[in-house]
């Protein structure tokens, strides 16, 4: 069963190889994007030394590992589930022998593999190379980093099935996919860290999941996380993980109830 | 004449098919505002850690941001060609369109309007608005004048580069990713160009000058004494590129054979 389910990552993956031309000026993109940012944050820490807890170069560190761990964790499962909804294919994969958001979720890791070996790595060596990064040069916070930067795909996955699933319940749910594209980046740290928000704001986003994201994995590589802080980190991801699953499971189980096909 | 009447047509047209999808329509214009408002909030954010952004105030900053969603707006509603290449050329309509009698360009535009995204340009106006009403600063009487002339400026140079990028669709029909990649540039346009190092600011100010879609002419009005002659360059620099455009186009159209039946 377990072999199943990673033929459904290979699957993909293999996939995602045979249109590999369209991710190369993915990474022109995403080096333009950590661009813009690099030189806004450049001028607002002007001459000033930490700015919320971060160096100056700190921040361009954490502006270009977070954008190239969006590269890994980002998929469009919310939209593939949405129009497998729609067009009525989901009720097919519903009879077969295995369970569709686990499906769902290992075609997900499919891909990730594939952006992380094709988008992100190559992409890091490029922002490298155009923009001041400091790589940590500790082992332990390598692998720290990877087990987060794991995490946060799964995380960033879950959010992505429950935006899809919500299909079931309205007739065109691509605003609401929209705008979580937008609350993810935002809240996740991705376009500003978390410790620059307004006092009241960064409380907040510190109960919500999105910091799980980027926020925590960007602090551990950046190092403004130091010894304790990583694991607790890295457990509050763990515990996003896993309480993510329990507003999915019940979707899901009001989801069937309601699936209606018409036609096919 | 003939060509206001076709717009008149073709937007009947599209407030029919969008009053059957009333929830489309408003989706569209919200998350495209949802967007706007992210980077106004980044904007606000980072000056809550610093005063001056090379030079410049937040409400400056803010006022640049809000120009620059003007001519954005104003292009996105009548220039919306992103699938171009794969409607057009591969699908084989533009035979369909040559045969109209109106020039080639203007018939393909028409059939793709968007005034959706017009609601950016009018929030642009506001945000505009709101930062002019925080700084100690005049209006002249001809300035919404130049406002217009600047604006029109801006929108010829979206106009110019993207026509010109949609034309390669007429010399090769594979996807070139080139589109995605104008859009990320276009974003350097909205904050002062003083803070990118010089080749940045080269590039930006004469090959893809975007620059001059937001930082340039918003300065205009902003510190006029040391940008009036780069923010008074945007209708020539549009008109140069509008031209580029066009005549890439006219040259794609001459290429074009057709995609069998």
């Amino acid at each position: 069963m377990i072999g199943a389910y990673l033929d459904f990552v290979r699957l993909r993956f293999l996939t995602m190889l045979a249109y590999r031309v369209n991710y190369y000026s993915g990474i022109v993109i995403y080096a333009i994007n950590i661009g813009a940012y690099y030189f806004i944050w450049n001028a607002v820490y002007g001459g000033s030394e930490t700015l919320g807890g971060m160096t100056a170069a700190q921040m361009s560190s954490y502006v270009a590992v977070s954008w190239m761990a969006r590269a890994f964790y980002f998929n469009n499962l919310d939209r593939e589930i949405a129009n497998e909804i729609r067009d009525g294919s989901v009720a097919i994969q519903m009879i077969r022998p295995y369970q569709y958001l686990a499906v769902k979720m290992m075609q997900g890791f499919g891909e990730g593999c594939f952006r992380l070996l094709m988008f992100s790595v190559p992409g890091m060596i490029v922002a490298a190379l155009l923009f001041p990064v400091d790589f940590p040069d500790d082992p332990a916070r390598w692998l720290w980093f990877a087990v987060m930067l794991l995490l946060s795909f799964f995380i960033n996955s879950e959010i992505n099935l429950l935006t899809g699933l919500f299909a079931f319940f309205v007739e065109n749910n691509e605003g609401m996919i929209r705008m979580k594209r937008v609350a993810v980046d935002l809240f996740s740290g991705l376009v500003i860290p978390l410790s620059f928000f307004p006092g009241w704001a960064e409380t907040a986003l510190k109960l919500l999941p999105f910091q799980a994201i980027t926020y925590l994995p960007g602090s551990v590589f950046t190092g403004t996380l130091q010894g304790g802080a990583i694991a607790q980190a890295a457990a509050v991801q763990l515990f996003w993980m896993v309480a993510l699953l329990a507003p999915l499971a019940l979707v899901w189980r009001s989801a069937r109830r309601r699936l209606f096909v018409q036609g096919g | 004449m003939f060509h206001a009447s076709l717009f008149s047509e073709y937007l009947k047209n599209y407030m029919k098919t969008r009053l059957t999808y009333r929830s489309d329509f408003w989706i569209e214009v919200i998350s495209d505002l949802a967007y706007n408002f992210m980077n106004l909030f980044f904007i606000l954010v980072i000056y809550m850690h610093t005063d001056l952004i090379d030079g410049w105030t937040r409400e400056e900053v803010i006022f640049i941001y809000g120009y620059f969603m003007v001519p954005y707006g104003i292009f996105g509603a009548f220039f919306n060609l992103w699938n171009f290449g794969e409607r057009y050329i591969v699908k084989g309509e533009m035979d369909r369109v040559l045969t109209r009698p109106a020039h080639s360009l203007l018939q393909v535009a028409l059939e793709n309007v968007d005034p959706s995204s017009l609601f950016g340009a009018l929030a642009g106006l506001g945000v505009m608005a709101y930062a002019w009403s925080g700084m100690d600063a005049q209006l002249a009487w001809y300035d919404p004048l130049v406002f217009a002339l600047l604006v029109l400026g801006s929108v010829a140079i979206y106009f110019g580069i993207f026509t010109a990028i949609t034309s390669i669709s007429f010399f090769s029909d594979s996807p070139t990713g080139i589109i995605p990649l104008m859009f990320n540039i276009q974003g350097y346009g909205r904050y002062p160009v003083g803070i990118y190092n010089r080749i940045i600011r080269i590039v930006l100010t004469w090959v893809l000058p975007f620059a001059f879609v937001g930082f340039y002419p918003a300065a205009y009005f902003l510190d006029r004494e040391t940008y009036l002659a780069m923010s008074l360059l945007t209708p020539v620099v549009g008109a140069a590129f509008a031209a580029i455009g066009i005549a890439l186009w006219n040259l794609g159209i001459k290429r074009y054979r057709g995609a069998g039946s």
